[in-house]
């Protein structure tokens, strides 16, 4: 596949999970905000700035922080790189780039969803608007991935896909777990202590995984499990570990010449994953845990890029 | 006489209807399901292949629009319908042009016969901006330069067909015809049960053949590629959609690199050679080491491994000096200096402004006139006499007399008509014809080609970047 079009189905993919974990994370802090106390509110309206490192764009424009201005910041506005509405838009044009390598019901979904997101208007996130819209942005990457995984032949356009796709979840995973827990935990040293509830229900929903955590631990939310089911629990679709399976299963099936780099690198952090144990990521410190894990991340996306894709 | 108050007789052909009123043979399958048809009917139709086509994303980028939004290109689903043996009269006339045009090209390039014959002048063709020094001497493969051409006709009042235009660079709307047949076979599969209509869909495999043979003859199993400007391109669309048909990627400039005198594709594997590129890009921006430094479309190289014989271009480097408003009027001549044939196909009557008895008679009647820009494209640039205001008249005249080599001049045709859809029901529109001419080791038609149609009122103007529209064009077998 030409390294141009690869690259472009690579990040048409990462740019719809982004919306979607956007969309996630909207959702919990809508929530939190709503219905949690003063004391956690401005932490909470922060953390999907610190998430997605905007807040200094947000500040820049000396508004103050409030829920609504924040929901219009990382939704509507076409000027924020990381909102809603630029991630479907770029998801859309690199559809439009590579519209026949990939599927039409798949080029269809991206651009019907921009097109409906485009006739978006702010009054209509007012009430519960805000909440259908980001359920809307949830349904439409479960579509794309759904589309994606039942159309397209199993070759380079869908390896890509999947590459980019499982990346993307892996860095917001890392992100959302080190900025959330670190607003829900008073002091590092309170690690297994009994937290607002209600706060970490909040955290595994955001990736839906309470349901999830009930079902394997069948316990009290604990911070220390929370962080082993999203870490290292390869069961759950969105953990760090369930990511890794599906990029090295990714790259296991792209060949390129110069490309071993890369794939050394995914096998080494898939390992480290397989093996880890949650206790001794605790000793460690979890946040320096996933700092590291985020750089190891960037690094992949680096010689994934020089390896397949367009590098200047 | 028409408001501007100068005499101008506008009669034209109809289609559909002859002189007496009575519907013509090959149309009247599709009058009587016409008349037998609901509007509403014909109407949700009609909005069904808007959605259609929007949802596909068949869009059509204009230039100058604000917004550089992207436009459907309007689609009437009445189709211009041409009896076979018109078709197949008209069909001989274009291979004879198109072989005609493409033994002018070869001969030009290398031992320039008809220069030395005095059939032209030679400053008309090395002087021609368009004429490319460096192609002199490059032997290709069939002696083939134009492998894909568009000619563009119309038909006049007395119901002739005449060639307004050959383009031989880089035609395009081919596609379109494509589309609009599979759109029509989905809309109103009924209509393709009363008559055997010709089919067009093979012209993808056609075209791939065509490009195949352009190949040098010691590559056995050609790589072809589409080279297309990028998705910003008004055409692209039609890029993309042939190369998918084909099966044969779609590249851009930076795409592809040439190494020892070969080009190659940059794929997530590695490098890949090709053999064939179908280039829809202009000349000028092919190769910034050989033609426009600025070019970011192209690829650095590529020029010199096309003269080692390394690589193909369809369409060959200079052949706008052939497609040139002002090598038009020699067409014929080349017809009969080369085939020894009298042209099946007219050309329109046409005055060459730098010729002084020319230049005279166009000011003497230059509201009677269409005057265009020997080296221009699109539709803009012209003067339609007819229509002009004084003060358009007044400075057009003064832009001729400034420049009088810049400018050809033709009567006004007629464009036929065709009934077309509009607010008010059905109207006759102004149409042309555009068909596809293929040269790869024959050449090849499919049946038809693209009918553009005015969609204003009275409008001589078909251009879809100018707010034209096209239709479906059946040649009945």
């Amino acid at each position: 596949m030409l390294s141009r079009v690869a690259d472009r189905i690579y990040w048409m993919s990462r740019q719809m999970e982004r919306a979607e974990n956007m969309a996630r994370i909207l959702g919990v802090t809508h929530n939190l905000v709503l219905f949690g106390t003063k004391g956690t509110r401005d932490p909470n309206l922060l953390a999907p700035l610190t998430i997605t490192d905007s807040a200094e764009r947000y500040f820049e424009r000396k508004k103050p922080l409030s829920l609504d201005a924040l929901i219009e910041f990382m939704v509507l506005d076409a000027n924020n790189p990381s909102s809603i509405i630029s991630c479907l838009k770029g998801a859309r044009e690199n559809a439009h780039a590579v519209r026949w390598q990939i599927t039409s019901e798949m080029w269809e979904t991206l651009n019907t969803t921009w097109l409906e997101a485009k006739a978006m208007r702010r009054a209509e996130l007012a009430g519960g608007g805000a909440t259908r819209f980001l359920d809307w942005v949830k349904d439409r990457s479960h579509l794309f991935r759904g589309v994606t995984y039942g159309t397209i032949v199993r070759g380079d356009a869908f390896n890509f896909s999947r590459l980019g796709t499982f990346i993307e979840r892996a860095d917001n995973t890392a992100r959302i777990l080190d900025v959330k827990y670190h607003i829900m935990l008073p002091s590092v040293s309170d690690v297994g202590g009994a937290l607002d509830y209600y706060q970490w229900a909040a955290l595994l929903r955001s990736v839906s995984s309470f349901e999830t955590y009930r079902a394997l631990y069948r316990d009290q939310i604990f911070p220390i499990k929370v962080a082993q089911l999203l870490i290292l629990e390869p069961r759950m679709p969105r953990s760090l570990a369930a990511c890794f399976d599906q990029i090295t299963q990714a790259m296991e099936r792209t060949h390129g010449q110069h490309d071993r780099a890369a794939r050394r690198l995914a096998e080494e952090i898939h390992a480290r994953l397989t093996h880890a144990d949650i206790e001794e990521i605790f000793q460690g410190g979890l946040h320096e845990y996933l700092s590291s894990c985020l750089e190891d991340i960037a690094e992949l996306g680096r010689r994934i890029q020089t390896a397949y894709l367009v590098s200047e | 006489m028409s408001k501007r108050g100068v005499s101008v007789e506008r009669r034209h052909y109809d289609e559909m209807r002859a002189a007496d009123g009575e519907v013509r043979p090959h149309f009247r399958a599709l009058a009587e399901w016409l008349a037998a048809t609901p509007a509403k009917r014909v109407a949700e139709k009609r909005r069904e292949a808007d959605l259609l086509f929007h949802r596909v994303g068949i869009t059509f980028a204009v230039y100058g629009d604000v917004q550089g939004a992207e436009r459907l290109i309007p689609f009437d689903t009445i189709p211009r319908v041409i009896p076979r043996a018109e078709w197949d009269e008209l069909a001989r006339g274009l291979v004879q042009r198109v072989t005609a045009l493409n033994r002018f090209l070869h001969d030009i390039y290398h031992k320039q016969e008809i220069l030395k014959a005095k059939v032209i002048a030679p400053e008309q063709v090395t002087g021609n901006a368009a004429y490319v020094k460096a192609m002199e001497g490059l032997d290709l493969p069939n002696q083939v330069y134009s492998h894909i051409a568009g000619i563009d006709l119309i038909r006049h009042s007395d119901g002739e067909y005449y060639v307004l235009e050959d383009n031989l660079r880089t035609p395009s709307g081919v596609s379109y015809m494509i589309e609009n047949r599979k759109m029509m076979m989905r809309l109103f599969p009924e209509l393709f049960d009363r008559q055997a209509v010709a089919p067009v869909e093979h012209y993808p495999a056609l075209l791939l053949e065509t490009l195949r043979a352009a190949a040098v003859p010691r590559v056995r199993d050609p790589v072809v590629a589409v080279l297309t400007p990028g998705q910003h391109n008004s055409a692209y669309f039609e890029h993309a959609f042939l190369a998918q048909q084909m099966g044969v990627e779609l590249v851009e400039g930076a795409d592809l690199v040439v190494k020892d005198n070969f080009v190659y594709m940059r794929t997530t594997e590695g490098r890949q050679r090709v053999d064939v590129i179908y280039r829809r890009l202009d000349d000028a921006f092919l190769d910034p080491l050989a033609f426009r430094k600025d070019s970011l479309l192209g690829v650095p190289g590529l020029f010199a491994a096309y003269r080692a014989g390394n690589v193909s271009l369809a369409n060959a480097v200079g052949t706008g000096v052939a497609d040139d408003k002002s090598t038009y009027p020699f067409v014929p001549d080349m017809i009969r200096f080369y085939l020894g044939e009298e042209p099946l196909l007219h050309n329109v009557p046409t005055w060459q402004l730098k010729k002084p008895e020319d230049l005279k008679y166009v000011l003497d009647k230059l509201e009677q006139l269409v005057v265009k820009e020997v080296q221009g494209s699109g539709g803009y640039g012209m003067l339609i006499g007819p229509d002009a205001s004084k003060a358009e008249l007044k400075a057009f005249r003064a832009r001729i007399k400034a420049h009088p080599a810049k400018y050809i001049a033709q009567p006004t045709l007629s464009l036929s008509t065709c009934p077309t859809f509009v607010k008010r029901g059905v109207a006759p529109r102004h149409v042309d014809l555009r068909p596809y001419v293929l040269s790869g080791k024959e050449v090849k038609l499919v049946p038809g080609g693209l009918t553009r149609v005015a969609l204003k009122e009275g409008s001589l103007v078909v251009n879809s970047s100018q707010g034209g529209g096209t239709k479906d064009t059946w040649v009945l077998e």
